[in-house]
């Protein structure tokens, strides 16, 4: 259980992650799959901070928690009211700035 | 130096975090594949949850217990809560469907995902990654002491930009969420005037819950033994009438003009029915035999 382990396991979440928000077209679970992916680098920035024996890697790691946090509310209200014009949580539906 | 790193090492890796560790691992990887793989919102929400409760667990185990609470406070009960108030109001029961309407993106994605994978592997496999570090002051016990004085000293300003980034965010969501009334709030002196000139000023008769079943979808009974079309509301008549079941269901469908007569005013069919429901109350008895 090395530090290589931890970072082994951010890059397969991270992958997994990639994977979800390329082919699933909910935009809530997009959503999900992008925090998937935060979460994972969050655990690489851990691993990096026990490994080098200091506290910078967790300070990183609380800021990318606040800005996620702070994503997650507005992407939320995003998808709210999109989802309140054309009844549609679905990222298919939104191309009308396509044509 | 690296001889008594990893004399650390061995000594602050014990069995037991290995186990965990391992034992996370799996679980973590099966959620986050069962996240992408589930077709209901509501299934990769719960998903993830188990991927982010194995996280907090395994910084613990990394030794950042205060990472670890803010992960199980901030994340799983904040963020996945707020995911599961939207889905809920977005619809519960909606499922992707399974059929690609961009023309080969599985597969493109597929590709795409096994390069990223190889990318970061490669990447990893030629970084120099050490063994831990002999467990420093910053752990344990003064893990929050440490982060403190790093958050209040050398990350001050990033610490303030995130009080701006936040109270951005907060207001963002309101003015994103926020739905301008386009007509004027009803006072309660125009529901009232509403209310007479509709024709049915008093309150529309209650179902028949205590005539012979008890459930609010059942139509009380008129005196001549006809269901009541207003004695249930139109909501449950279109949604059985949807379903195909219950008792409400074989009322005509009408009842959406009938019990919305008091407050549109145009009640011509509805106003014979809806003079007599009153007696429906006490008039079951006589009807039932």
């Amino acid at each position: 259980m090395t530090p290589a382990n931890f970072v082994t396991l951010a890059v397969i979440l991270f992958v997994i992650g990639a994977v979800g928000v390329l082919v699933r077209r909910n935009a809530l679970v997009i959503f999900m799959c992008v925090e998937l992916m935060l979460n994972a680098v969050n655990l690489a920035f851990v691993a990096f901070a026990r490994m080098h024996a200091n506290l910078d890697g967790q300070v990183i790691a609380f800021f990318v928690m606040v800005v996620a946090a702070a994503e997650v509310v507005v992407g939320l209200a995003i998808i709210m009211a999109i989802f309140r014009a054309r009844r549609s949580a679905s990222v298919d539906d939104a191309s009308l700035l396509k044509y | 130096m690296t001889a008594a790193h990893l004399l650390a090492a061995g000594q602050t890796t014990s069995t037991g975090a290995s186990v965990t560790f391992w034992v996370l691992a799996v679980i973590s990887v099966a959620a986050g594949l069962g996240m992408v793989l589930a077709r209901r919102a509501v299934h990769c929400a719960v998903l993830l949850a188990v991927v982010m409760l194995s996280l907090a667990v395994l910084y613990a185990v990394a030794g950042a217990p205060f990472l670890a609470f803010v992960q199980i406070i901030v994340y799983t009960g904040a963020v996945l809560m707020l995911f599961l108030f939207v889905l809920m109001i977005v619809g519960v029961s909606t499922k992707d469907s399974l059929r690609e309407t961009i023309p080969g993106q599985r597969l493109a994605a597929g590709v795409a995902a096994i390069a990223l994978l190889v990318l970061l592997a490669l990447v990893v496999g030629h970084a120099a990654i050490g063994p831990a570090a002999p467990a420093s002051a910053g752990y344990g016990v003064g893990n929050v002491r440490g982060l403190a004085t790093l958050i209040f000293t050398k990350y001050v300003y990033p610490f303030e930009v995130t009080a701006a980034l936040l109270i951005t965010a907060a207001l963002g969501a309101m003015v994103l969420a926020h739905r301008e009334r386009t007509t004027p709030k009803p006072t309660q002196r125009d529901l009232a005037k509403q209310r007479v000139a509709g024709g049915h000023p008093s309150p529309l008769p209650g179902p028949g819950v205590y005539a012979r079943h008890n459930a609010v979808d059942f139509p009380a009974l008129l005196p001549d033994g006809s269901p009541s079309t207003l004695s249930v509301s139109p909501i449950i008549v279109a949604r059985e009438r949807e379903l195909g079941i219950g008792p409400a269901a074989s009322l005509p469908p009408g009842g959406d003009a009938a019990n919305g007569a008091d407050a549109a005013g145009g009640a011509d069919a509805a106003d014979g029915a809806g003079g007599q429901p009153e007696e429906a109350g006490s008039e079951p008895e006589e009807a039932r035999p």
